[in-house]
């Protein structure tokens, strides 16, 4: 391992020992929290602290969109350890294995350091200056040849604010192009529409202090236990503690987090619509709706159904909503009983009806949580409409423990994609078609407002389908591997690699998109810069630069700043490199004035370990359209939902509708595809952690054990999976830590050797755009 | 040069006891949870003669009523992830 302190030998060698004495240790420690929630490890710091060798530093952490405070050990120039933040309210000074080991991620043996240009075939060291100038000239004649939505940008939820703000700035501001987008898209988009159609404002009102305060949790599709571990360790932390305190697990497989559940539910894949909408019908035949609550604050409305998949390239969709009155969609709800819902999820009467007396209790507080399963669906604007109902009929919602909570997946899909608005639609503030959110943008930009272009062009998939068919000659990847994680992962890796098509991709290692790349520029990691997530409780988290960046590596703010002005927009990005992200920070505030948004100053951030806006006379907003707590509340009622021009947050009659591709004869299985504990989305980083390697060295497919048998495998031998679009020859696993019901297989995608999504269909929800990475149809062969 | 850590778990009433036993071991650091009876223990031997004599040691410590390892280093087997270490 080599270490760059710059001392004399001795020295590093007894750094080096030390260090791995603390990984040694936090494992230990995270094991025991595991074991015993809320155990508490001070004397360890005490240690630390005395040794004088390290000194510790504040960040969130790198991975997951928790938003875990973490403190960063540091020694010389090198960060040797890391634990949990005990002042940070997020975490309260507990980390999961990976945040125990994040540091480590920074110091593969084959970190980039350089960057690389494609000559003739071959990628080859230059100078960075050489590298961006490359860039710029590239960009320039795209524009000049191919007008200027030839050029894309495809950015992450792992941007840094200052990232996703001077993306937006450039591309959207100066170049006039909508051509921008993140890889949030595929994992939170539909969380948003949802949020947008039943609120008219984004992101949770509630927070992780509803963990607090719920008797009952129900996970939507969402195995907490490894996607969320310190959100979950929490949930059986006051389980344990309180004595009326449930979790029920309503998922399409069972796993950890159904383990640890009282209560486990499986439901068919899709069919969570129908559930919902039964679960509605229970509290209204039951009597159990808060009408004073609905009566004041909400309104009933319905949209468009069969509304399609988009598998079609150019595929296009408006939704059109139409108001109706309780009767009508009392009407509607009349599909729904649970014994007729029973037939199609699989889910027995007797259950849908436990699970809408729970919510139905007035007595209970309930917070339902969901992630991925929910938000990567065809019907993802729907699942979340329907279980905002759910919450609104009951008038649980807004206060302490009554909470429906969107979690998110990265560590600034809120922060960077959904508040500073790196989606084509969308603008800092507003959406592009919005003529006031232009003219803000482009008065804050200091650029003309006829720069910004009132039109969307592509959402990711179709972003990556005009890259293959030409209409794109040109993107910059940062901070995200689409060459893993895109749907129906062949078309788009054989469009990136036609001849006339320009990659460049700024990262840390190398990945299969790394591979497509014709440029390649070395990025920063985490500490090794200074920047802003935002979680998926509305914190806002600053972190400073607290060790250097390897070789040549920078900013992916300052390589975005230094095209920028090779471009000729000089006057939009004028800041020094000791400054920059004050002054971006400052700059990007100015879109949230106001009593529903406004973001802490940045002084206030160095100082704190995360702010949750609005921010509002000094203080924190903690529960939303709530006035004891939101100063935004203005209508002098018990609730102000102000999102919506009504003043209402809105109950849509939303259908089942089946997914885009179901198991028929000749595809009899459903592939569902997800993450696990251990590694972090692609694996890029967490991989090449030697313990979260060890743990889980490769991926798997999981399948029932009745299906196993009916094939004659046994654990760890191979089975071929094949779809439609692709195939993979995979080592099986059985009775392991998941088990899917039978006609299912699990899959998770962090391994770049098992490229699981060349197998998965690129169908989406019509009104987000994000795809559904968890039902497709596929068969099963043995491999001998 | 192996590092090793272990969550330790003592008999009932012997964590003040196991801490001392412990701590008085050579190649051993401990850090007791203040909160929960439980022990995290680092070991960091020079060799495996002398590992093996610490395992011998800790077999025998009767307020020990067992040891979970959770992590394991030897500088005869590190790790380093290279691109393609992980094809089928």
């Amino acid at each position: 391992m080599k270490i760059n302190l710059g001392n004399n030998e001795v020295t590093m060698k007894l750094n080096r020992r030390s260090f791995i004495k603390c990984a040694a240790a936090s494992s230990a420690i995270a094991a025991a929290a595991a074991i015993f929630p809320g155990v508490s490890f001070a004397d360890w710091k005490k240690q630390e602290g005395a040794s004088g060798m390290i000194t510790w530093k504040k960040a969130p952490c790198r991975f997951c969109g928790t938003g875990c405070g973490v403190l960063v050990g540091v020694s010389g120039d090198r960060a040797v350890a890391v634990k949990g933040d005990p002042n940070c309210s997020v975490n309260k000074g507990l980390c999961c294995v990976k945040g125990y080991h994040s540091v480590q991620a920074l110091y593969g043996k084959d970190r980039i350091t350089k960057a690389k240009v494609r000559r003739n075939g071959e990628m080859v060291a230059v100078p960075i200056k050489e590298a961006l100038d490359i860039i710029a000239a590239k960009m320039k004649e795209t524009i000049d040849k191919h007008g200027k939505d030839s050029v894309a940008m495809y950015g992450s939820g792992q941007w840094t604010i200052p990232d996703g703000y001077v993306a937006s700035k450039l591309f959207k501001g100066c170049i006039g192009t909508n051509n921008l987008e993140a890889n949030a898209r595929l994992c939170m988009a539909s969380a948003v529409t949802g949020f947008m159609t039943s609120f008219g404002i984004d992101e949770p009102m509630g927070c992780y202090e509803d963990i607090d305060h719920a008797n009952v949790f129900v996970t939507w599709g969402n195995n907490m236990a490894e996607m969320h571990p310190v959100l979950f360790s929490r949930m059986l932390a006051n389980r344990k503690r309180r004595s009326n305190v449930e979790i029920i697990d309503f998922a399409t497989r069972t796993t950890r987090t159904s383990q640890a559940a009282d209560k486990s539910i499986l439901f068919k894949p899709q069919t969570d619509l129908a559930v919902a909408n039964a679960i509605c019908y229970e509290i209204i035949q039951n009597k159990w709706v808060n009408w004073d609550f609905v009566n004041t604050h909400v309104s009933f409305h319905k949209g468009l159904s069969n509304i399609g998949y988009g598998t079609e390239d150019h595929f296009a969709f408006t939704d059109k909503e139409e108001s109706i009155n309780f009767e009508e969609y009392k009407k509607f709800l009349e599909d729904y009983t649970p014994e007729k819902v029973e037939k199609i999820s699989g889910v027995s009467a007797k259950d849908i009806k436990y699970l809408a007396s729970l919510y139905g209790d007035p007595a209970k507080k309930v917070t339902s949580f969901w992630c991925m399963g929910m938000n990567q669906h065809t019907r993802g604007t729907w699942i979340q409409n329907l279980v905002y109902n759910i919450h609104l009929l009951t008038g649980k919602i807004s206060a302490p423990g009554n909470s429906p909570f969107s979690l998110t997946g990265q560590p600034s899909a809120c922060g960077t994609v959904r508040e500073v608005g790196t989606l084509t639609h969308a603008l800092p503030h507003g959406v592009v078609m919005d003529e006031h959110a232009r003219e803000l943008a482009a008065k804050i930009w200091d650029v003309p407002v006829s720069n910004i272009d009132p039109k969307p062009t592509y959402h990711t998939v179709e972003m990556f389908r005009a890259l293959d068919r030409g209409d794109i000659k040109f993107m910059w990847i940062q901070v995200t591997n689409p060459m893993v994680t895109m749907p129906n992962l062949n078309r788009y890796r054989n469009g990136a690699l036609k001849d006339d098509r320009f990659i460049v991709v700024s990262d840390v290692y190398p990945t299969p998109t790394t591979d497509v790349a014709d440029v390649i520029l070395p990025a920063a990691m985490w500490i090794e810069q200074e920047g802003m997530f935002g979680n998926s409780e509305r914190r806002t988290q600053h972190f400073a630069e607290i060790v250097p960046p390897p070789g040549e590596a920078m900013s992916d703010t300052w390589q975005l700043i230094e095209v920028a002005r090779r471009l000729g927009y000089e006057k939009q990005f004028p800041w020094g490199k000791d400054e920059y992200i004050g002054k971006i920070w400052e700059e990007y505030r100015r879109f949230h004035e106001g009593p529903k948004h406004n973001m802490a100053p940045y002084t206030v951030l160095l100082e704190r370990s995360g702010v949750q806006w609005p921010f509002v006379d000094g203080k924190e907003t903690r529960w939303r359209f709530n006035p004891k707590y939101d100063p935004a509340c203005t209508n002098g009622k018990d609730f102000d939902f102000y999102g919506k021009k009504d003043n209402t947050a809105w109950i849509w009659a939303r259908p089942y509708e089946p997914a885009a591709e179901s198991p028929d004869a000749e595809y009899n299985f459903w592939l569902n595809t997800g993450r696990v504990l251990e590694h972090w989305h692609t694996g890029s980083m967490t991989r090449r952690v030697p313990i979260l390697h060890q743990a889980m060295p490769a991926s798997y497919v999981e399948l029932n054990p009745e299906d196993a048998a009916d094939l004659g495998v046994v654990n760890g031998e191979k089975v071929k999976i094949i779809s439609r679009r692709g195939s993979i020859v995979m080592p099986a696993s059985i009775n392991g830590r998941g088990v899917p019901p039978r006609g299912m297989v699990f899959v998770p995608f962090f391994d770049e050797s098992y490229l699981i999504n060349e197998l998965t269909l690129d169908a989406f929800c019509p009104i987000s755009k994000q795809p559904d990475y968890k039902k497709c149809a596929v068969r099963l062969e043995k491999v001998s | 040069m192996p590092i090793f850590s272990y969550l330790a778990i003592p008999e009932a009433g012997a964590v003040d006891k196991l801490c001392a036993e412990l701590s008085s071991i050579n190649c051993c650091e401990i850090i007791p949870a203040e909160n929960k009876e439980i022990v995290i223990l680092v070991t960091d031997t020079p060799n495996a003669a002398t590992e093996t004599k610490l395992q011998e040691q800790l077999n025998g410590l009767k307020s020990l009523q067992s040891l979970s390892m959770t992590f394991g280093h030897s500088d005869e087997d590190q790790l380093g992830k290279q691109r393609g270490d992980h094809e089928a």
